[in-house]
């Protein structure tokens, strides 16, 4: 069993891919919770297909700057995964996090390591509980973080859905402390990961 | 001041002076840019991928660099322009991030590139300028009155090529 792109996806597969993305997405408040040692509340992701043309929009354009943490995943099933946020959300998290209250516009290297250490905790309490839930091995590769235009950071898993179909699957997850943070989950899985995925889950 | 046409992500598209063409925060993606300087109709082509012939689900023609720009070319000379008089100019092709991976995706902004430069080539059509390469996202504005590609970039000057 391999090959289910999402284009040719039934609505029973892709609510159980929702699912996943909602549990996933659940785990990473956990673990942001913990590290920023506070409450932090998390919206009910929507899990969207979408078209490479609507991407930019999307997140409020195309320019907007964004933090990217990036990496791939490799073991049973291949692909990547990104975690994507606003660069006032990722100023606000990395304050927090270094007991800081900088308002500048660019990262020093120490905080860019501190947010590439909140990107790579956030996608590894996703995929842990995804490997979880499927008993499949996830090991993520070391992250790597940017920050730059949407466009361009959403270009990188656009490509790689692209040699697939002419959509991407996102989850947009919306999290609270003191004040709301948008963030958007990226899974881009191989080719015959779907169906891997869906067969460890006993579905097809 | 003409009106600004906006092309999106694997997406292409014409223009007459005094209109400009311009797509947003390309990164591993190739923006293509071609005009004919006489009669000032160019185009503009978001590709994605440099190949269409080794995908197998490769009906959206303007994701790809090889389909792309001979669609561009068709849809140029369509509206006006004179298929020998034609010039391009290229950017983006960044890679946004450095992490090592086993697929070859990592390298896909330069091997976006090399795909676009070999269309070109093979088109008879030649490169005038480019600004590709590097690590960070691009803004692209393409003038077919003088054939001006205005690239914007995060916290690095505007480059007129």
């Amino acid at each position: 069993m391999g090959g289910i792109t999402l284009e040719e996806m039934s609505d029973e597969y892709f609510d159980v891919l929702k699912e996943l993305g909602n549990i996933g997405a659940g785990n990473a408040t956990t673990a942001l919770s913990q590290m920023m040692q506070c409450k932090v509340d998390m919206s009910v992701p929507q899990v969207k297909l979408i078209e490479f043309k609507e991407l930019g929009q999307l997140m409020g354009g195309e320019e907007i700057i964004m933090a990217g943490i990036y990496l791939a995943i490799e073991g049973d099933v291949a692909g990547s995964i990104m975690f994507l946020l606003e660069k006032q959300a990722a100023r606000h998290l990395v304050n927090k996090l270094m007991g800081t209250s900088v308002e500048g516009e660019e990262f020093s290297e120490m905080e860019f390591s501190a947010l590439k250490e909140v990107g790579n905790i956030i996608t590894a309490a996703y995929l842990n509980s995804l490997a979880s839930l499927t008993n499949l091995a996830l090991h993520p590769s070391v992250p790597d973080l940017t920050v730059d235009m949407a466009g361009a950071i959403l270009s990188v898993p656009a490509i790689e859905f692209g040699a697939l179909g002419d959509k991407m699957l996102l989850i947009q997850t919306q999290f609270f402390d003191d004040m709301v943070l948008d963030g958007y989950f990226i899974l881009v899985p191989n080719l015959d990961s779907y169906g891997k995925i869906l067969s460890a889950l006993g579905l097809v | 001041m003409g009106n600004v046409i906006k092309v999106g992500m694997a997406d292409l598209n014409v223009c007459v002076s005094p209109d400009s063409i311009t797509t947003l925060g390309l990164g591993s993606c190739v923006g293509i840019a071609i005009r004919d300087p006489v009669t000032k109709i160019g185009g503009l082509a978001h590709v994605m991928l440099p190949d269409s012939t080794t995908i197998r689900n490769n009906t959206n023609i303007p994701k790809f660099a090889d389909t792309g720009i001979e669609e561009l070319v068709k849809r140029v000379v369509a509206k006006g322009a004179n298929r020998g008089r034609l010039v391009a100019k290229i950017a983006g092709g960044a890679q946004m991030f450095a992490f090592q991976s086993k697929n070859d995706m990592v390298r896909v902004g330069e091997r976006n590139v090399e795909a676009a430069k070999r269309k070109l080539a093979q088109l008879r059509i030649p490169v005038l300028a480019q600004d590709t390469g590097k690590n960070y996202g691009r803004t692209v504005i393409f003038y077919p009155e003088t054939g001006d590609y205005v690239i914007r970039a995060v916290g690095k000057p505007e480059n007129i090529i």
